[in-house]
């Protein structure tokens, strides 16, 4: 049965990943991307890392793909612009595509990196917490690169805010509080006035 | 698994800069933008505080704490200091420019600060993970700063083709190091060091391709410098200055840590590599260079030449050409801050002396910074007694030393390529009238810290043992 279900999301995973590098329109190259991540996720829920498997598709599926597919989507991308040099440098592609091909498969095909070489992992008990044994990992052995990794994330933040945000003073913008302290006496101003009439103008 | 707790005194440097970066990202962001000078005085007092730290933490042995992957070796200390007195002058010398340009913001220091956590997390790591993580800290810093002036096209055509470039070269490095640790089952550097005799032969050559092409990059080794002279020249100043020194400094450490640490054992499998890389950057470096009528295109195309000599004494494999290239990556940062440093002192508001034309005749406007000038290019040439003779001379004679006596022919030939257009700078400042007769506006600090720049390398170089000694001896 484990078998079976390995080979059918294996099967899916490579077609899906095919599919993401020729399908023509973007937003559908995301989509199968989105599927790729489905099949790996069920793949590594089958070599019983849970966590891992649900986070793949909190983080990947649920944010990155769908910001990635609001990006696609705003920009409006020219497939034809990117599709003009595709005949003329294929056969130069296809060449370094393929010698690429050969030494990724003649270095970790099967020789070295086989099914053969590594031991069958054990299966865990059934009360066997990932998150917990994660958890363990990360903040004994792993501490100083988990802070460090802490310290990208607040770059990122950082960088990201200061690249965008431009205060423009010129703009206008309703000021909340200014509008509900508002008093009757700062809007309306009653001006006594001398009742007068112009010539022909009704009473 | 038994867990010790870490010595968290061993990297007392990096929690303390860590610390003031937060400290100083929340009082930036109550300063009005007359007070900025605040976070400026504060990041400097930071920068020499961790140098002080670093400094006090100094031990002769090796120690590694955080389950090894933090080292604390006197190649650490050494470069850790040496990268915060580097940010400082990067420091002093941009802050002026940032003013007339509008982009004086806190960003740009915090960002900074950032960097050179990231610079020192690379310099002290034992493991494959901080190695990449400081690696990433550094260079993300660096793009955002490069983009930080929006409103300049080129500024943002650098930002994206290094981001870009960039992320190409950390994946190729990452794809390596999966390599690595799929046949040695480590990230530890120790680790994996004693395990490549029985690691498979093949894996290991294919994933130290691709680190070596990882490293190149950072470096910026020619085949992989394309990035550099754009990004050189699309950048403000203020921040080509930061990407032109310390991180030379962050990029060798790492390959020593990378390559002499972790997979000392395949020497002879890094060293044609290498050769290859480093005859390749001092020819393109110095001959492309030539042509360069942009005086910050002209000092990427000499970096690259730099890069070449810097991988030169690596190629030995020894400890002296470690202690050879650790000197000459120290020597070439503090003349390429000066340089840089120099064109930061004849720009003003809106004029950029970017041309080697707008050097014309800098002895009539200044003799003394017309003699710094001097003494960068000729220090850059490789003249005695400037500090970069010494640094030359040491990387030969290791080549040599390790019996490659033609890399050391090739880099003197190259070296005598490049004096030419070294020299062609020292005679438009010396013997061409200037453009204009603007006098030089820089501030009083830029003046006496370019002046203490370039005296340093003309008295370093007359007395070039300490420094020699100090970086042959931090590898014994």
């Amino acid at each position: 049965m484990e078998t079976i279900l390995f080979y059918f999301f294996s099967a899916f995973m490579v077609l899906s990943a095919l599919m993401v590098i020729t399908v023509h329109n973007p937003v559908r190259a995301a989509f199968f991307l989105v599927l790729t991540f489905f099949a790996s996720a069920a793949v590594w829920l089958l070599l019983e890392a849970e966590f891992l498997a649900v986070i793949l598709i909190i983080v990947y599926v649920g944010a990155v793909m769908v910001l990635f597919l609001f990006v696609v989507m705003m920009l409006d991308i020219n497939i034809t612009e990117l599709k003009a040099g595709f005949v003329k440098n294929l056969p130069i592609a296809i060449a370094v595509a393929l010698a690429m091909f050969g030494t990724i498969y003649y270095v970790v095909g099967g020789d070295q990196f086989g099914v053969e070489h590594f031991a069958t992992p054990d299966r865990h008990a059934a009360d066997y917490s990932n998150i917990a044994a994660l958890g363990k990992l990360l903040y004994t052995e792993y501490v100083f690169a988990f802070e460090i990794a802490a310290v990208i994330l607040l770059v990122g933040i950082v960088a990201a805010i200061s690249l965008t945000l431009r205060r423009r003073p010129n703009t206008r913008h309703q000021k909340i509080e200014d509008q509900i302290a508002v008093k009757s006496e700062d809007r309306l101003r009653v001006v006594e006035m001398a009742p007068h009439a112009r010539k022909g103008e009704r009473k | 698994m038994n867990f010790v707790t870490p010595d968290f005194m061993l990297a007392m440097p990096e929690i303390f800069l860590l610390s003031m970066i937060c400290i100083i990202m929340i009082i930036d962001l109550f300063l009005k933008d007359e007070s900025r000078g605040a976070t400026y005085v504060l990041s400097l007092i930071s920068l020499i505080a961790t140098a002080f730290l670093a400094f006090s933490n100094y031990t002769d042995q090796s120690l590694s704490t955080f389950n090894g992957s933090f080292i604390l070796d006197p190649m650490a200390s050494l470069l850790k200091i040496s990268i915060c007195i580097i940010v400082i002058g990067v420091f002093i010398y941009a802050k002026d420019y940032l003013k007339d340009r509008n982009i004086y913001k806190g960003e740009y220091f915090t960002l900074g600060l950032f960097g050179v956590l990231g610079m020192m997390v690379m310099v002290s790591a034992g493991n494959f993970l901080t190695v990449y993580l400081g690696l990433e800290l550094l260079s993300l810093s660096m793009y955002a700063m490069i983009a930080m002036q929006r409103d300049s096209i080129m500024a943002s055509e650098a930002a994206m083709k290094y981001f870009i470039l960039g992320a190409i070269a950390s994946g190729m490095l990452l794809y390596g190091m999966s390599m690595v640790y799929g046949v040695t089952g480590s990230l530890d550097l120790a680790t994996i060091n004693k395990a490549v005799s029985s690691a498979d032969r093949v894996v290991m050559s294919f994933g130290l391709v691709f680190i070596i092409l990882g490293v190149a990059f950072k470096l910026g080794a020619v085949p992989f410098h394309m990035w550099m002279p754009d990004v050189y020249h699309g950048s403000p100043t203020s921040v080509t200055l930061y990407i032109a020194s310390a991180p030379k400094i962050a990029a060798f450490a790492m390959m020593y840590r990378l390559l002499a640490e972790g997979l000392a054992d395949m020497h002879a499998d890094w060293q044609m590599i290498l050769v290859i890389l480093s005859v390749l950057s001092m020819v393109f470096g110095n001959i492309i260079a030539i042509a360069q009528t942009n005086i910050k295109r002209m000092l990427a195309y000499s970096t690259i030449s730099h890069v070449g000599f810097i991988i030169m004494g690596f190629v030995a494999g020894t400890q002296a050409g470690y202690g050879a290239s650790m000197f000459y990556a120290i020597v070439y940062t503090i003349m390429s801050v000066a340089a840089f440093g120099m064109i930061v002192l004849l720009s003003r508001a809106g004029f950029e002396a970017e041309n080697i034309e707008d050097f014309k005749g800098l002895n009539h406007k200044s003799p003394w910074f017309a003699f710094v000038m001097m003494a960068i290019m000729f220090s850059m040439a490789g003249v005695p007694p400037f500090l970069g003779f010494w640094a030359k001379i040491a990387v030969l004679q290791e080549a040599v030393n390790s019996g490659l006596l033609w890399l050391a022919i090739v880099g003197v030939v190259a070296s005598v390529i490049g004096a030419f257009y070294y020299l062609r700078v020292i005679k438009v400042v010396y013997f061409d009238k200037p453009m204009d007769e603007t006098p030089l506006q820089a501030s009083m600090d830029i003046r006496l810290t370019l002046s203490l720049n370039g005296l340093a390398i003309l008295a370093i170089g007359l007395y070039p043992t300490a420094l020699i000694t100090l970086c042959v001896s931090t590898f014994a």
